[in-house]
């Protein structure tokens, strides 16, 4: 494939200005024109939920797709803590350059300019819309909208909606939504997932997907396709993303000649509750939100950290002065609001050191106990309720009388689908959105942006942008599943669905899972190394293929069938863990969430290289069984000048 | 804002204190479709920790199920950490367990005893139909909801957001009722199959909101004749639904789409 296909379109002309220009140059659809052609939406989370409204709005036929049994179920029903955008209601000196600014140093600069300032752009666009849809956001005594902070910044922007603010924002995607279903202009097909993408004459035509209910392998047609199905982040197991959360409707896309950019930026979250025991199946995120009136500390005496593991004294047993506020005593400046990747290896040095507090010795403690003394327990209960709740179920502690333990865990995956600037990938008609895509946060994404990217996405750029793409698709009649091409992909994705159901092994799917995430999290996980991820990428291909012999998927293939599910998923996580650890070794620097230890600075800190690697690895599928190829899409920082990230 | 009603009696020194479930019986409902008979079958299970959540309980149960050619169990989970709405286990006689206010997947085995028998249903409402096992159809809902629980309202062109304003009191209001998850608890919880809890408690958030009255009316009569035709039953008060509510979803959203109802039915 020729470097052509990596034109990222970024559109000449001032930053502030791109935006605006792009819209005014590129093609609009007639609303006559718009009836006739149809767009696939895969995933009903923030980004496909609210596209898929979007588009159906402005009259286009759209079918929608997702696995769970509702659209409302999507994993971004999970966000915590909020979402960002460049209103400036405190008067703190934000603006929509602040918010870009932000973006791009918090990504540690491996981000586009021009994708990150649009966002920033479109950003007071979302808070507006989510309050006409009648999202219930926090509101000061004056009726107003409140903000609170988040990491990585310094002024107020985000919006919330108690520690539940992407249920919000997706009750209210899924509201629009529900709307056009209503209005027949939305076909929706829940308990249907994606296996593979069509492609006819070099464009995306279609998808093939499974009725998890009736077993059934099943065509459908449209002019374009997006896919929406957020990260890649259950490769390590255990992780912060629903059970079902997965990476195979982007994996279909880059066998099928989509790229495929950044794997190996993966989000460690540093405050989620720590793993423990064996038989744990998934890990809690505590939002970032807590940060804001939270300290983390361990304690600044090993003998009590050994004691505390030993279980003979508890947190509160610790003086004033024997407690080491770790993130205040290293950043006095942002001090326990610094960005997760920081705040992550921060909790790793000190555990690793022989700090942890729990009988694993990885926890570190998140103590309330200054903000209630200064702000009384009904505030805290007001902000964090439903957190705190949460907590006390899981660990049967009580957070509002000792400090809440938490550790570094897997969260979201900055990496994804390779998009241009009109988020279609290199496939034409193929489009990503969301966390799929790989577009907006760099190396690294600052809190409460997840939500403010699939909004963005969803409500304000794509339904722009595929206009220009569908002007040119008028004339195209409507696409007909009988093709070759749609008979060829029903017929192997059948046939990989039998050969899986057929090695009737002796181990389970959850068995190799887990196996899995032990590689992952071991070697390519927090700090990577040179040696250990070649050692990982060897296990990986090993364990995938006794995988291939010896997994054991019970049940029928006509019925529903959970272990089935989970075996082609688990099947194409092996594949994607593998190209997480070539681009790990690749990128031999530390930047935003990727932290290799060959690269640091003399105390410790991660060491970027900008002189060699200020480009996006973007991976080229060659055909099971080989070497994928890297192309670079080198970054270009025309506004910002890249520097050393401090938060000292 | 509302209280919550949870706390049960946590240790409160900051370590954890997990044990060792040795033995438990588990007697679950299965079905192998839609159109087949079910009936209860119990499995033994070993070594289970009290700090492992129930669901997890089932993953290993599960495993072992498999490794013994016994087609392992369906039931419907994905977030595990109590806001999809996904999981919907009708235990030992109670919507989401022994528990207040959690969904099963926040149920953690601490709950129960060494020894016991713990028995598993799928919610059992006419209209949430059994897929399998425990997995039931829940797409009646969707319909309530795809019937009114919306503002009409499209992309762009919409005021500031600062432009509206609303009481502080009357967004946490409304955040009360929008908490709910859908999860059907309150359908599975009520003697008629009512789900009187869920409608109110979407037509509840939108009327707290000067966005959402302008539709109010509409939106409850709307949603009310498509409950009724879907074959929920009528709400007799019992205020099951409130007691087993993983959100604790007050009734008085009830009397308020009550309200809303007669209000829209006097205007016709």
């Amino acid at each position: 494939m020729t470097m052509q296909n990596l034109d990222s379109k970024i559109p000449a002309g001032p930053l502030a200005e791109k935006w605006s220009r792009h819209k005014a140059a590129i093609r609009v659809v007639s609303p006559a024109n718009k009836r006739k052609l149809e767009i696939i939406v895969v995933g009903t989370g923030l980004g496909g939920a609210s596209a898929a409204a979007s588009l159906a709005e402005l009259g286009y036929n759209v079918k929608a797709f997702c696995y769970q049994d509702s659209p409302r179920r999507a994993h971004s029903i999970a966000a915590q803590g909020g979402i960002n955008a460049a209103k400036n209601y405190q008067n703190d000196n934000d603006s929509i350059y602040r918010l870009f600014y932000d973006t791009v140093k918090g990504g540690d600069y491996r981000a586009r300019e021009a994708n990150v300032y649009r966002l920033a752009e479109v950003s007071p666009n979302i808070i507006d819309q989510c309050v006409a849809q009648g999202v219930p956001f926090a509101r000061e005594y004056g009726g107003l909208l409140d903000n609170r902070s988040f990491g990585g910044v310094l002024v107020s922007r985000t919006f919330y909606a108690r520690g539940q603010t992407g249920q919000q924002l997706l009750l209210g995607a899924y509201q629009a939504l529900n709307r056009q279903i209503a209005k027949g202009n939305v076909k929706m097909y829940t308990r249907h997932e994606m296996l593979d993408v069509v492609i006819i004459d070099g464009k995306a035509r279609g998808i093939i997907a499974r009725d998890m209910i009736t077993g059934q392998i099943k065509r459908f047609g449209a002019h374009a396709v997006v896919v929406a199905t957020g990260g890649y982040g259950n490769v390590f197991f255990l992780s912060t993303n629903a059970m079902g959360s997965n990476g195979s409707a982007a994996w279909q896309c880059y066998k099928k000649g989509a790229m495929f950019a950044n794997p190996c930026f993966v989000q460690i979250h540093p405050t989620c509750i720590p793993v423990h025991g064996d038989q744990q199946s998934k890990l809690t995120l505590m939002s970032e939100s807590l940060r804001n009136d939270g300290r983390v500390w361990v304690p600044k005496k090993i003998e009590d950290a050994q004691k505390l593991r030993e279980g003979k004294i508890g947190p509160n047993d610790i003086a004033e002065e024997d407690r080491d506020f770790y993130l205040e005593r290293r950043y006095p400046s942002y001090g326990n609001l610094v960005p997760r990747d920081v705040a992550s290896r921060a909790a790793k040095e000190r555990c690793d050191a022989g700090y942890g507090v729990n009988s694993e010795g990885k926890a570190v403690y998140l103590d309330f106990k200054y903000a209630i003394d200064r702000l009384g327990r009904n505030v805290i209960e007001e902000r964090y309720g439903n957190l705190f709740q949460m907590y006390e179920k899981i660990t049967d502690q009580d957070p509002y009388k000792v400090p809440m333990q938490i550790y570094p865990a897997i969260h979201y995956t900055m990496g994804g689908i390779w998009v241009d600037y009109n988020l279609m990938t290199t496939v034409p008609g193929l489009y990503s959105i969301g966390e799929a895509n790989f577009s907006d946060h760099g190396a690294n994404r600052l809190g409460a942006s997840a939500l403010m990217q699939g909004l963005a996405d969803g409500y304000f750029i794509l339904p722009y942008t595929i206009g220009d793409y569908l002007a040119g698709e008028i004339m195209t009649p409507k696409i007909d599943i009988n093709a070759p091409e749609f008979v060829e992909a029903e017929k192997n994705v059948t046939q990989r669905i039998e050969k899986l159901f057929h090695i009737k092994g002796a181990k389970t799917v959850d068995y190799y899972h887990k196996k899995l995430g032990n590689i992952m999290w071991d070697f390519v996980g927090m700090s990577r190394n040179e040696e250990g991820l070649k050692q990982a990428i060897a296990k990986i291909r090993e364990l995938r293929d006794e995988f291939w012999k010896n997994v054991k998927v019970p049940g029928e293939l006509n019925n529903l069938n959970p272990e089935l599910e989970k075996a082609g998923r688990l099947a194409d996580f092996f594949d994607i863990g593998e190209l997480i650890a070539l681009d790990a070794l690749d990128r031999n620097e530390s930047c935003g969430g990727h932290f290799r230890e060959e690269s640091v600075t003399e105390d410790g800190e991660a060491l970027r290289n900008d002189e060699k690697y200020t480009y996006v690895s973007v991976w080229e599928h060659q055909g099971e069984g080989k070497e994928p190829v890297l192309h670079k899409e080198p970054l270009i920082y025309e506004n910002i000048k890249l520097s050393q990230r401090s938060y000292k | 804002m509302r209280t919550l009603n949870y706390h049960s009696g946590a240790i409160n020194n900051g370590t954890m204190a997990d044990k060792i479930l040795k033995k438990l019986n588990i007697e679950v409902w299965r079905q192998n479709n839609a159109k087949s008979k079910g009936k209860f079958e119990t499995y033994t299970i070993e070594n289970i920790s009290t700090g492992t959540s129930f669901l997890e309980m089932l993953d290993i149960l599960n495993n072992d199920l498999i490794e013994k050619g016994i087609d392992p169990i369906a039931f419907d989970h994905d977030c595990r950490e109590g806001i999809c709405g996904t999981c919907s286990l009708y235990i030992n006689g109670r919507p989401h367990g022994p528990d207040s206010a959690v969904t099963t997947c926040q149920l953690h085995m601490r709950k129960f005893k060494e020894g016991e028998t713990i028995t598993i249903e799928p919610w059992r409402a006419k209209a949430f139909p059994v897929i399998k096992d425990l997995v039931v159809n829940r797409s009646a809902f969707e319909q309530i909801l795809q019937a009114g629980g919306f503002v009409s309202v499209n992309t762009g062109g919409v005021p500031d957001g600062n432009a509206i304003l609303i009481s502080h009191e009357d967004a946490e209001e409304a955040m009360d009722a929008a908490s709910c998850i859908g999860c059907g608890a309150c359908v599975a919880a009520c003697k008629n199959s009512s789900a009187m809890l869920f409608v109110s408690a979407k037509v509840s958030h939108l009327a707290k909101l000067p966005q959402g009255r302008v539709e109010a009316k509409r939106r409850a009569r709307n949603m009310v004749a498509k409950m009724d035709e879907l074959g929920f039953g009528g709400c007799t008060n019992t205020q099951a639904c409130e007691a087993e509510c993983p959100k604790s979803i007050s009734i008085s959203n009830i009397a308020r789409l009550n309200r809303e109802y007669l209000a829209a039915r006097f205007s016709e």
